[in-house]
């Protein structure tokens, strides 16, 4: 069983196809990406799968489980977490708390025992700061663990939301164009932290992203859509040869 | 050491108000202001959780202190006394010392669950819309206790300094300064844990950016239900207190001007600090008492007073921070989360 399949998706806004009949699924331990050129509908399939639009047609089903009609905390707590294009944190919460909210769908007390500070809410709130914490060592991000995320370098932003998102123990990563911004001395330092999570973690990613260095030296499976529609699959070497490719980023020059 | 200071600060200064009141070194004139601050605390306080943590924008919190106001004293006058509206008493008037915290309670409950009745249908919208929302229902929770002929209407209900005068059968200390002390100081402990948790946090989330935390996996429609529930029942035990302290609630006194005068505490401590609310409803009300001599003119000053913050400190007198955040060297002793 594939751990996402969407099937037959198809996404209207006001007689705006975004998407159209798009039909691909990604199998569990597999770092795979989503291709296409500006305005294609990468982001509206993220914001799909995360639940925070209801598809036209369609549907999607995580391990098998059916995510259309899910909220999106809903879809989160399943076990789906993602990043930003242009980066989300809160910016006015230090980093540590950043990593602790994004655990909010696991916290196991209730408000009882958060107004009377039973022993039970001690120790899982222990437990979630511990979590943060270890995770913020693993990422050697620990020093700013009070800092606010604005006061730290775009690059190191984009770590932090790439944490945030692993805080909450997820299945899957959606990684909405993780490069976007980044300086050319960042991108390399980003595919290593990618592979990195990937081989420590497990889990399957799913990535958007423009710079084809990135997609081709990460993913072992591409997914290229233009207009909302799937227009080629397979891997870096084949996506890079296949004319239907060429033309939707470099245009029709038989006009 | 650090983590006994919060609580011995409290004590003494408990005993000190205490103290006065009981040998009556301060008349009632500075006790009742200072009640009042105690009341202004835990109004400040509640509302400062949804406008200045959740960044909502509630204009109607006078609504929630009213339905606390009425529900209180109707309770505790038709249990402990004697009344016109409501006959004779159907507990022993002795017990009223015991039973005015769970009246107390009981009108928060009721002021909890009206907010949650406006919550459901209002956080649909945002913004400008959550305003005029709780605006209008600011004014249907008056306008439905002025149609009640049963509890006084547009008169007004009194009674309750008669539940005072039961307590003070079964000892003869200044109850009121007790209780308001006590629930002042619970409302802080409440919205302290509350803010501290990483529960609380998602409120902060949400303000920050909200489609962030619903992807991130905050319930943020549960979350805001939650906030606003907690809010407004505070606001209702401030409500009861207030009925007790005065003796005598009336529709007109809950209106939009007591709804602005919340909303000037909270933007005078600043947005989303608990101590700022607390200091800011302590200067308000001595402010208030101050200008008293004015009359009508005190609210020319006030508004102008609230220009004038805007204008060069529009981040409040705290802005955002506590008191540890502006001290930090004070964080050595003490403990309060």
């Amino acid at each position: 069983m594939p751990l996402l399949e969407v099937d037959n998706l198809t996404q209207l806004f006001s007689g705006l196809c975004a998407v159209s009949e798009l039909k691909l699924s990604l199998e569990e331990r597999e770092l795979v990406g989503l291709i296409g050129p500006n305005g294609a509908g990468k982001t509206t399939v993220f914001n799909i799968v995360s639940g925070f639009y209801q598809p036209t047609h369609g549907e999607i089903r995580f391990q098998g489980r059916k995510l259309t009609g899910l909220k999106p905390h809903q879809v989160s707590a399943l076990g789906i977490a993602r990043t930003f294009q242009n980066i989300r944190l809160w910016k006015e919460m230090s980093v540590l708390d950043n990593i602790l909210v994004a655990q909010h769908y696991h916290l196991g007390y209730g408000l009882g025992g958060l107004f009377l500070r039973t022993p039970r809410y001690l120790k899982r709130e222990k437990d979630i700061r511990n979590r943060a914490f270890e995770l913020l060592e693993i990422f050697k991000i620990d020093q700013f663990a009070e800092e606010k995320p604005t006061n730290l370098p775009y690059g190191m932003q984009r770590k932090v939301e790439i944490v945030r998102a692993l805080s909450s123990g997820p299945k899957l990563l959606l990684l909405d164009e993780p490069a976007a911004g980044l300086q050319a001395t960042d991108v390399s330092e980003l595919i290593t932290l990618i592979q990195w999570v990937f081989d420590q973690f497990d889990l399957s990613i799913w990535m958007i992203e423009h710079q084809m260095k990135v997609v081709m030296s990460l993913c072992s499976q591409i997914s290229v859509i233009d207009f909302g529609k799937l227009i080629a699959s397979g891997t870096p070497e084949e996506i890079q040869r296949n004319p239907e490719v060429i033309k939707a980023y470099l245009g029709d020059d038989q006009l | 050491m650090k983590r006994l200071s919060v609580p011995i600060l409290l004590v003494i200064l408990f005993s000190i108000l205490m103290g006065l009141s009981y040998f009556e070194v301060i008349d009632l004139y500075v006790q009742t202001v200072i009640l009042f601050m105690g009341i202004n605390i835990i109004t400040s306080t509640s509302l400062n959780l949804v406008n200045g943590n959740m960044g909502e924008f509630s204009c109607g919190h006078a609504g929630f202190i009213a339905v606390g106001a009425y529900v209180s004293s109707i309770l505790s006058v038709a249990l402990f006394t004697k009344s016109r509206a409501f006959g004779p008493p159907i507990l022993p008037p002795e017990l009223a010392a015991y039973g005015f915290p769970f009246v107390l309670i009981c009108g928060g409950i009721a002021s909890a669950l009206t907010g949650l009745l406006i919550a459901i249908p209002s956080f649909r919208t945002r913004d400008d819309y959550l305003a005029i929302i709780t605006i209008a229902a600011n004014y249907i929770i008056i306008t439905a206790i002025i149609n009640i002929d049963k509890i006084g209407g547009a008169r007004g209900f009194m009674g309750m300094k008669r539940v005072i005068f039961a307590m003070e059968e079964c000892a003869e200390i200044p109850w009121m300064v007790l209780w308001v002390f006590l629930f002042t100081v619970l409302t802080v402990i409440i919205i302290r844990r509350y803010m501290s948790s990483t529960y609380g946090k998602g409120v902060e989330a949400i303000r920050q950016d909200e489609i962030a935390a619903e992807i991130m996996g905050v319930n943020t429609n549960r979350i805001k239900l939650v906030t606003f529930m907690i809010s407004s029942g505070l606001a209702g035990i401030a409500g009861g207190l207030y009925a007790h302290t005065v003796g005598y609630v009336n529709p007109k006194s809950f209106d939009l001007l007591k709804s602005t005068e919340a909303l000037v505490m909270v933007y005078l401590g600043g947005m989303g600090s608990i101590t700022g609310s607390v200091l800011s409803a302590v200067i308000f009300t001595l402010m208030l008492e101050l200008l008293r001599p004015l009359q009508i003119i005190k609210w020319v000053a006030i508004p102008l007073l609230l220009i004038i913050i805007m204008q060069f400190r529009p981040e409040g007198i705290m802005g955002h921070r506590e008191l540890g955040d502006i001290f930090p060297k004070l964080k050595k002793f003490y403990k309060f989360k």
